[in-house]
């Protein structure tokens, strides 16, 4: 995969259909690959990887770049074209300096879970179908692929890619997912039980605005949170609880635009499952309004900016055994 | 020098924990190693370190300075200061320990800052020497021995046994009214050292050479090129300044409950917007500029006014942290590829 | 309990003074009734209203005098707060702060030329009385200052019949455009500075917003100033004022302790970043 990305990359910028590539550098390691901008051809081949540790979805970056001068060309996998999709129906990116390569992909892996597995000193990673063989500075363990995936992928909801101007691999198909299920669980927790658990998961977030930043909906010029003079700045806590507000507030504001790509929970460094609050929007909008997925196509207007008569009550949440008043 | 068996541990926390506050790496709800105010049943985590480093405890995210009551013309000031007690941190690494040098030289230099002062006097350092360093380690380079690391009381833990040597006169206060510890030979932890040793020469990033930061003019570094290459992809959060030892750069807010004002401050990242920002704009109007000035601080600005010492000490936290995975090597070894 | 650093002393403001339409002169003093304390000209303090935040101001008057005087332009949240009080307000106040101008030492027995532009007379005004108090000490005192119109001149009354008035002091006075009722000069300060074309032996102390800075120094080094002979002081946000919270970094200084007074040869060593 990684050979016909670079040999795509090369042929974008020989043939002058860009000036620039995005995608991801090599590191300092096998598996710290950094977002990047290639502009020659002796960069893409020194420096671009394409791995199961290109995790970072790149459609976010495209806000900026697909401003500045000349076309860009950038490599989106299934999850990522969605980002793209709904940034584009949001007027958020200039479709016409974009070209979109889209990349199959079978699950991306997550550094985190293979640390957690007991590796320490990890080395290198080798893929071999479903195992991992993976190479420590105390020796070499094998692991099971689908033990490393990053959440995201754990639990693909598609292997589609919805936008893009040529493809590299097969089209895929939107799959059969589990992704509720955690949620499913968590609906079924007493008021006081749900309560303790977010208050133990967000009590320790250190505010870093990671999530934030590396989300796709939020692409606001300026957050609200770093307004000095809204009053609720990043950093005026006053108590904890309000550290936690602070992420259900941001979930509202993504409702119905979040495209459930799991950024959030990859990059949080205290491995907060954030996703999880998305996917409680996501899966109320789909109970109330008919099944919708973000980013899918351009056309279908977000049931949080529609009205229609057959929309639900608000004594829905009452119906569903939420608390009155 | 002294020792506990490994299965006893429990039982000298609990001894410590008689006399002052314990804290120790422990795993929290996720599995991450976090110190944690030890009570029965707290373990001692396996990780090699916390995802957060140790200044939290003498330098915590968010503290109380001062209290105000605001009536019509009149204020009033009202000791309002979160009380330090005497605690003893146990399992710090050797980085972490370092660490402590580099923020005492901010925090206890003239004007002296009260609030970290009380605690360091109040705090215990017992490191933990490094049996199986990671990959993104790299305290060698700043001269650090993660094998034999400083603090009050120094310890190695081998798979039977917890040795403690005490290196300061509060440590030997500590380990004299512990009956726990029984005596043993110094050489008992010679072989841990030297299978450390082993290890730490075999990591990857020891061929790291900073001398050419201190050589090379502040000037010529912050004029580098590629400061916007390196900047391009940072997202500007504050991962890397929360999870970093040494970063210690910190805002002052006013929280006005409606009977009073409550005057806190808490860390602060010079990767944010906000940062420098003023009534009539920001000297650091891109991510470019604030970027930059996290790292030339540590490499550069810092260095230039302590001797040479670098504001950074190995842990590799930003290396495992960042989103993106920018951090302090690399943006070293590219600056070096500029200098001549 | 130990008394830190950025706890703050009570201070209460005991008069108002009205410049200009945009600034507003306190006269803050200690709970006591005293001077809360003894700085040097150039050094700052930093005033606060609790719940409306705390900010770094260069004091306005000399330490000769028995009050601390801030000159203060409106511009952010603290300022409005400060303009729209009154007297007998209470407020805290900390300091001083920073390095000041070197007024016993590399000024001693030099010519002196100020050029203020704007409310970056404030901090010179300090200087310039605690020159003029030590009148002695120093030879010959010039000072250039401009703004947008006579209204926008500070403290213009003291300016007028007490600085213009006394022997051994030139003031040279200029507003941006012509104004019914000043026949004085019109023009920008860098030019009217060419213009007068001082000796070049005189030590410079200059304040004003950037874009003054900039072409008034291009003007001073055409005149055949070096830059060892100009010194600037310097405005960036602050928190701490105590070097440590990191907000005023610039290179390896710190502008609230190693600034904000610096000579420019100095600041040629620092980072354009401010």
């Amino acid at each position: 995969m990684q050979k016909r990305l670079k040999e795509k990359a090369l042929e974008l910028l020989s043939n002058c259909t860009v000036t620039r590539v995005l995608g991801w550098k090599t590191g300092e390691f096998f598996y710290d690959l950094t977002p990047a901008v290639f502009e020659t051809a002796e960069e893409v081949e020194k420096e671009f990887v394409y791995s199961g540790f290109s995790g970072a979805n790149l459609s976010k970056y495209l806000i900026q770049e697909s401003r500045k001068q000349g076309k860009v060309a950038v490599f989106l996998k299934p999850c990522d074209s969605y980002s793209f999709q709904q940034l584009l129906k949001e007027h958020r990116i200039l479709r016409e300096n974009v070209y979109v390569v889209g990349i199959s992909c079978n699950g991306l892996l997550d550094m985190e879970k293979i640390r957690a597995q007991g590796c320490e000193g990890v080395t290198a990673v080798t893929e071999d179908g479903d195992t991992l063989t993976v190479d420590t500075l105390y020796g070499t363990t094998k692991l099971s692929r689908n033990d490393c995936l990053l959440e995201r992928c754990a639990v693909c909801k598609s292997k589609k890619i919805v936008a893009f101007d040529e493809l590299i691999g097969e089209q895929g198909e939107e799959l059969e997912s589990n992704r509720f299920d955690r949620v499913a669980e968590l609906e079924a927790m007493t008021p006081e039980e749900r309560f303790a658990f977010w208050r133990e998961e967000l009590s320790r977030c250190i505010r870093c605005n990671a999530c934030r930043n590396v989300c796709p909906a939020c692409s606001c010029e300026k957050c609200v949170f770093d307004n000095e003079k809204s009053g609720v700045r990043n950093k005026a806590i006053a108590d904890s609880f309000e550290e936690n507000l602070f992420h259900i507030i941001r979930a509202f504001h993504v409702a119905g635009r979040c495209t459930d790509c799991g950024e959030c929970s990859r990059v949080c460094p205290q491995n907060i499952p954030l996703h999880l609050l998305n996917r409680k929007f996501i899966k109320d909008i789909n109970e109330f309004y008919g099944v919708y997925q973000a980013g899918a196509d351009m056309d279908t207007k977000s049931p949080l900016t529609d009205f229609t008569l057959d929309d639900c009550e608000p004594s829905i949440v009452h119906e569903r055994g939420g608390v009155q008043g | 020098m002294k020792r506990i068996a490994v299965e006893n541990l429990q039982s000298l926390f609990a001894a410590v924990s008689a006399k002052k506050q314990l804290y120790i790496p422990a795993d929290d709800s996720a599995g991450q190693a976090k110190f944690t105010l030890w009570s029965e049943g707290t373990v001692l985590t396996e990780k090699l370190n916390t995802v957060r480093s140790a200044k939290d405890l003498f330098f915590p995210q968010v503290e109380n300075l001062v209290n105000f009551k605001v009536s019509s013309k009149k204020i009033e000031i009202l000791e309002n200061r979160d009380s330090s007690e005497p605690f003893v941190v146990f399992g710090v690494r050797a980085c972490d320990c370092r660490s402590f040098d580099i923020l005492d030289t901010v925090f206890l230099s003239d004007p002296v800052d009260t609030y970290y002062q009380s605690r360091r006097e109040n705090g215990l350092v017992i490191t933990l020497a490094c049996n199986r360093p990671a990959e993104t380690c790299f305290c060698g380079v700043f001269g650090i021995d993660a094998s034999d690391p400083a603090g009050d009381v120094t310890c190695w833990m081998d798979k039977a046994y917890l040795y403690w040597r005490a290196n300061t006169e509060r440590g030997q206060e500590l380990t004299k009214s512990l009956s726990v510890l029984e005596d043993c030979d110094e050489s008992s932890v010679d072989a841990i050292r030297e299978a450390s040793k082993q290890i730490l020469q075999k990591l990857p990033l020891n061929d790291l050479d900073l001398t050419d930061f201190r050589e090379n003019k502040l000037l010529d570094v912050f004029n580098d090129s590629a400061w916007g290459e390196l900047s391009e992809s940072c997202l500007g959060c504050g991962t890397c300044t929360f999870v970093c030892p040494t970063c210690q750069c910190y805002d002052v807010q006013d929280f006005d409950n409606g009977r009073e004002v409550r005057r806190f401050r808490c860390w602060d990242s010079c990767m944010y917007s906000d940062f420098t920002m003023m009534a009539h704009g920001t000297n650091r109007p891109t991510q470019k500029e604030r970027f930059r000035q996290r790292f030339m601080h540590k490499l550069v600005y810092y260095p230039n006014n302590n001797n040479g010492v670098f504001g950074c000490v190995g842990c590799g936290r930003c290396l495992q942290k960042c989103p993106i995975h920018m951090n302090i090597v690399k943006v070293t070894k590219k600056l070096k590829e500029g200098m001549v | 309990m130990r008394q830190d650093p950025l706890i703050p002393m009570l201070g209460e403001v005991t008069a108002i003074r009205t410049d200009t339409p945009d600034v507003k002169t306190f006269r803050v003093m200690g709970v006591d009734g005293e001077k809360p304390f003894v700085h040097i000209p150039g050094q700052c303090a930093m005033l606060s209203m609790p719940g409306v935040g705390e900010a770094l101001f260069s004091i306005t008057s000399s330490p000769t005098e028995p009050y601390l005087d801030f000159s203060i332009k409106k511009c952010g949240c603290v300022t409005s707060w400060l303009h729209a009080m009154e007297v007998g307000q209470q407020i805290t106040i900390r300091g001083p702060y920073g390095n000041g101008f070197p007024v016993d030492t590399e000024l001693a027995g030099r010519d002196l030329l100020f050029i203020a532009g704007g409310i970056g007379l404030a901090p010179l005004h300090s200087v310039i009385n605690y020159c003029r108090h030590y009148r002695d000490r120093y030879g010959k005192i010039d000072i250039v200052y401009g703004s947008r119109s006579k209204d926008d001149l500070v403290d213009f009354p003291e300016i007028e019949n007490e600085w213009c008035k006394e022997a051994g002091i030139n003031v040279h006075l200029t507003i941006d455009n012509p104004q019914e009722g000043w026949d004085g000069h019109v023009g920008f300060v860098p030019n009217f500075v060419k213009e007068l074309a001082f000796d070049t032996n005189k030590t410079v102390l200059m304040c004003g917003p950037p874009i003054m800075i900039k072409f008034t120094l291009a003007g001073l080094l055409e005149l055949g100033f070096s830059r060892e002979q100009v010194y600037t002081t310097m405005e960036l946000r602050m928190k701490c004022a105590l070097g440590k919270c990191g907000r005023c970094n610039i290179g390896d200084k710190y502008v609230c302790k190693d600034g904000p007074v610096f000579r420019l040869d100095q600041l040629d060593e620092l980072p354009d970043e401010y």
